[in-house]
């Protein structure tokens, strides 16, 4: 690849080019029935550069909550109150309808409104008029989603939020390289953070979304980086002799959960990321790795193979008794806490086949989302409603996301190819 | 035509002027560097594209024959028994059982000769490399991998290679050498390489 070319590569990728770059289709795998019908009739516009009552559509169905009706089975294309019939829609079975109206202002901004109503109470739920400049459209797009989530759900919409991940560059070529990206919720404008010819791995949001921690061998062995994403500047907060890996954050983002073998052997270690003290939590001839923080920062979860496999355990964050917590499936590996702190998002192993399990902290019942084969990397979205996760297939790896119950789950699909080790911002 | 050189301009320009493109700039440079000064960024390299179907292990009854990649380019200019395949010196990748790090007694010969050339050698350094296949979880992997080179240090330093000359580092899952979700992928990567390093 000539000199400028390679410029022109990295700027793509590094900033938000209107080119439809990230192309994403989402397939759905599995429906619900219990979905509400919701229509999100096209808004009406004059060639702004989003189709924003499509992305709120994408949104609205990739929630699991709702039924997205088809446009060609709508029977008109209101964008304004008065342009509604409400009986027409009430004859299709919708019991909610979006309409709206997006205009060009000048000066590379726009006005956006739109309207929510409840088809069989024929009433208004919302409406708001936004101002947005070209380049904010998507997000006001996913801030439509919110409000519309919140409003019939009552729970916070995930739809502002962003993701980072691994992927693979240039597979199989001798350019070949990883890279961590940050993306939106829903994979649109991918921002290259870090890249590499070696391995990067186990990123991990600080809980104000403003670092992410991750494990990188360009050294050639595993150190552990902390990088502000604004700044793009870096520090390496771990690099001791054996197995830096597996970071996560505590809650008041003061301290690195991390794994180190320097002691012999893996173990659970706290580190305090501002007098890089390190407090050993565990102290087995096993492996114990992949911490993780409980929400109100007491305990951290971990994946031991003390009692022969991986299964789950749990040690106070600032030390003590260590305790199993799983018994079902003869590997357990890598949980991770629901942000209520009610549930346990995990590997579960039978066999050849790799699935995500929830387990009920209350109960210990453990219910099997994913059917496999080869599933992992669970990371739940900060309103508990949905999990993100990747999946490996031979040589290339996706993301999908599924909901809590199981019953709907979605593959993201990413121009980029390879994709895997999901996070959802908090 | 003109209006891509436009776009090229506006692009390189507001590349250069970017805090933030510098920093990851700076990253993907000091990647480069370091790869390139230390001699193994090649190493890994070509161990993936050999990865990719070029190079294949063969099963036979007793053992599987390990096809060096990793630095064995280091390693074959270090004499002819290193590519000699009837010498043990030219197998540099012992491979393991599921869930398993325990060194199969087919490559207790290999790592007893490399270990024996490592003795009257003294200034010779190798890295260990330990590898796992893609199932289960990645740090979960990481740290199988590296039980798998350290049993392999372990038998090294027994037979009186000095602690010194032995380096470990565990990639997991993350270099594989062959790419698919069946048995023949997962038993292939399932390894340690043995690598020799320039000094």
């Amino acid at each position: 690849m000539n000199f400028f070319r390679r410029i022109l590569f990295i700027v793509l990728f590094g900033f938000n080019v209107p080119f439809g770059h990230a192309a994403l289709t989402i397939e759905i795998t599995e429906g619900v029935e219990s979905a509400v019908p919701v229509a999100v009739v096209p808004f009406a516009s004059q060639n702004a550069p989003v189709n924003i009552s499509a992305v709120v559509n994408a949104d609205l169905e990739r929630s699991g909550f709702f039924k997205m009706m088809p446009e060609q089975s709508m029977p008109g294309r209101p964008s304004t109150a008065a342009e509604v019939n409400f009986k027409d829609w009430q004859t299709l079975g919708q019991n909610y309808l979006v309409i709206g109206q997006v205009s060009d202002a000048g000066g590379g901004q726009y006005n956006v409104q739109f309207q929510l109503f409840d088809v069989y109470k024929n009433g208004q739920l919302l409406g708001y008029r936004m101002a947005s400049s070209a380049d904010d459209l998507r997000r006001t797009a996913h801030h439509i989603s919110d409000l519309i989530f919140e409003k019939l759900t009552g729970k916070k919409g995930v739809f502002s939020g962003r993701i980072a991940y691994i992927t693979t560059n240039n597979q199989g070529s001798k350019e070949q390289s990883q890279q961590l990206q940050v993306a939106d919720a829903d994979g649109f404008n991918p921002q290259t953070v870090a890249s590499s010819v070696e391995p990067l791995m186990s990123p991990s949001w600080s809980p104000d979304g403003k670092k992410v921690a991750y494990v990188s061998f360009e050294r050639k062995s595993a150190a552990i980086y902390v990088q502000t994403l604004a700044t793009g500047e870096r520090t390496r907060v771990a690099e001791y002799p054996g197995i830096n890996g597996a970071p996560a954050w505590s809650p008041d983002g003061t301290k690195l959960a991390l794994t180190l073998s320097k002691d012999g052997s893996p173990d659970i270690y706290v580190l305090d990321l501002s007098t890089r003290s390190l407090n050993k939590l565990t102290k087995s001839f096993a492996i114990d790795t992949e911490p993780s923080w409980s929400p109100d920062g007491s305990t951290i979860v971990f994946t031991s193979d003390r009692g022969g496999k991986p299964q789950i355990y749990s040690v106070p964050s600032k030390g003590g008794q260590e305790k199993r917590l799983t018994f079902s499936g003869n590997y357990n590996a890598r949980a991770s806490f629901s942000p209520d702190g009610k549930n346990l998002v995990m590997v579960h192993g039978n066999g050849n086949d790799y699935r995500i399990a929830v387990m009920d902290m209350a109960t210990r019942s453990m219910n099997v989302l994913t059917s496999g084969q080869s599933d992992e990397s669970p990371s739940f979205a900060p309103n508990g409603t949905m999990i993100l996760y990747a999946s490996k297939k031979g040589r290339t790896g996706f993301l999908s996301a599924v909901t809590l119950d199981g019953k709907m789950q979605q593959k993201l699909v990413f121009n980029s190819g390879e994709v895997r080790e999901p996070s959802w911002a908090p | 035509m003109k209006l891509n050189k436009t776009l090229l301009a506006l692009a390189i320009g507001t590349f250069l002027l970017s805090a933030c493109s510098d920093d990851e700039k700076d990253a993907s440079l000091t990647d480069g560097t370091q790869n390139t000064a230390s001699g193994l960024n090649d190493a890994s390299t070509s161990g993936l594209n050999k990865g990719s179907g070029a190079y294949g292990s063969e099963m036979d009854g007793s053992g599987i024959n390990g096809v060096s990649s990793g630095n064995g380019d280091y390693a074959s200019t270090l004499g002819p028994e290193f590519n000699d395949p009837n010498n043990p010196l030219s197998k540099r990748t012992v491979y393991f059982m599921l869930d398993s790090s325990q060194v199969l007694p087919d490559f207790v010969p290999v790592i007893a000769a490399h270990a024996k050339y490592l003795i009257a050698n003294p200034s010779q350094h190798i890295t260990l490399e330990g590898h796992a296949d893609e199932r289960g979880s990645r740090e979960y992997n990481i740290a199988l991998g590296e039980q798998r080179a350290k049993s392999v240090s372990s038998m090294m330093k027994i037979q009186g290679v000095s602690e010194n000359q032995l380096e470990i580092v565990s990639y997991g899952e993350e270099k594989p050498k062959a790419f698919g979700s069946d048995e023949s992928a997962w038993e292939q990567n399932r390894r340690v390489e043995i690598v020799y390093q320039a000094r």
